[in-house]
């Protein structure tokens, strides 16, 4: 027996502390990690309703696996346009790369 | 507070922990290691609940595949060591949206399932790999291809042109 409010809590500290990352820094790869925080967090709480409503197909684990092979490709290619930008300019930070600002 | 409830908050404390670590570190490899940590706590958290397949799959995919990559990532682009190399200057911002996002949350959350209780329940591998794939067969068949298509695009992208 776990009190529900205790799970969504704790996600809703790695979603906030996703969202800082994402924010704050300016490597490209860093916030890369920031954003797995925050998928991280969205799947505990999948987990967490799926084990409070008893769900009988588990919708909410089956999607949670869903969101991590989304979360492994998204990682890929992000790496890849990461490591071809790296290639082009020299620098992955975030706020350097400005080509497509107006 | 039960002794289920004691160990959620131990492995949760030590993973939002590692997560505000892997957010201020000043070294990029640590923050990656921070992360590894802060994966498995939640890898932890799930078996804790009772998703068994998904718990072993965190450990798997994070722990094992996507942070290795990023790893490769970092040492391909040489990333500079200190604080005002890895944060922009609107640090401050950052952290009030981030405490409101937070502060809200807690608020929102506390009043909609303040009362609720989870019970915790194992579900076996089989059952999960038995709903896989008779009633999420097509979203299964889906990621497949979207997996596919990652993995050509990553190749595609990242690949030297050679003169031709």
């Amino acid at each position: 027996m776990i009190r529900l409010p205790i799970v969504l809590f704790f996600s809703a500290g790695l979603f906030a502390v996703g969202v800082y990352g994402v924010l704050a820094r300016r490597n490209a790869v860093l916030v890369l990690m920031s954003i797995e925080l925050m998928l991280n967090a969205v799947n505990v709480n999948l987990v967490a309703f799926s084990q409070l409503l008893q769900d009988a197909a588990m919708t909410g684990q089956i999607f949670a696996l869903f969101v991590v092979t989304v979360a492994a490709a998204e990682v890929g290619i992000g790496l890849a346009i990461v490591i071809l930008i790296f290639r082009n300019r020299e620098t992955i930070n975030v706020d350097e790369i400005n080509l497509l600002r107006w | 507070m039960t002794w289920q409830e004691w160990a959620f908050v131990v492995l949760g404390v030590v993973g939002l922990g590692a997560a505000v670590r892997l957010v201020t570190s000043k070294n990029v490899v640590h923050a990656a290691l921070y992360l590894v940590v802060s994966l498995l706590m939640v890898g932890a958290i799930y078996l804790l609940l009772g998703a068994e397949f998904l718990g072993w799959v965190q450990i798997l995919i994070y722990v094992g595949a996507i942070v290795v990559l990023l790893l490769f990532g970092l040492m391909l682009t040489r990333a500079p060591i200190g604080r005002e190399a890895l944060d922009n200057q609107q640090r401050g911002l950052s952290a009030i949206v981030a405490l409101g996002i937070l502060v809200g949350l807690i608020f929102l959350l506390q009043d909609a399932f303040g009362d609720r209780e989870i019970t915790l329940r194992p579900t076996r591998i089989a059952e999960a790999g038995e709903h896989l794939f008779t009633d999420f067969v097509l979203p299964f068949e889906v990621v497949s291809f979207l997996l596919l298509a990652a993995l050509i695009g990553a190749v595609a992208l990242a690949r030297k042109e050679d003169a031709e």
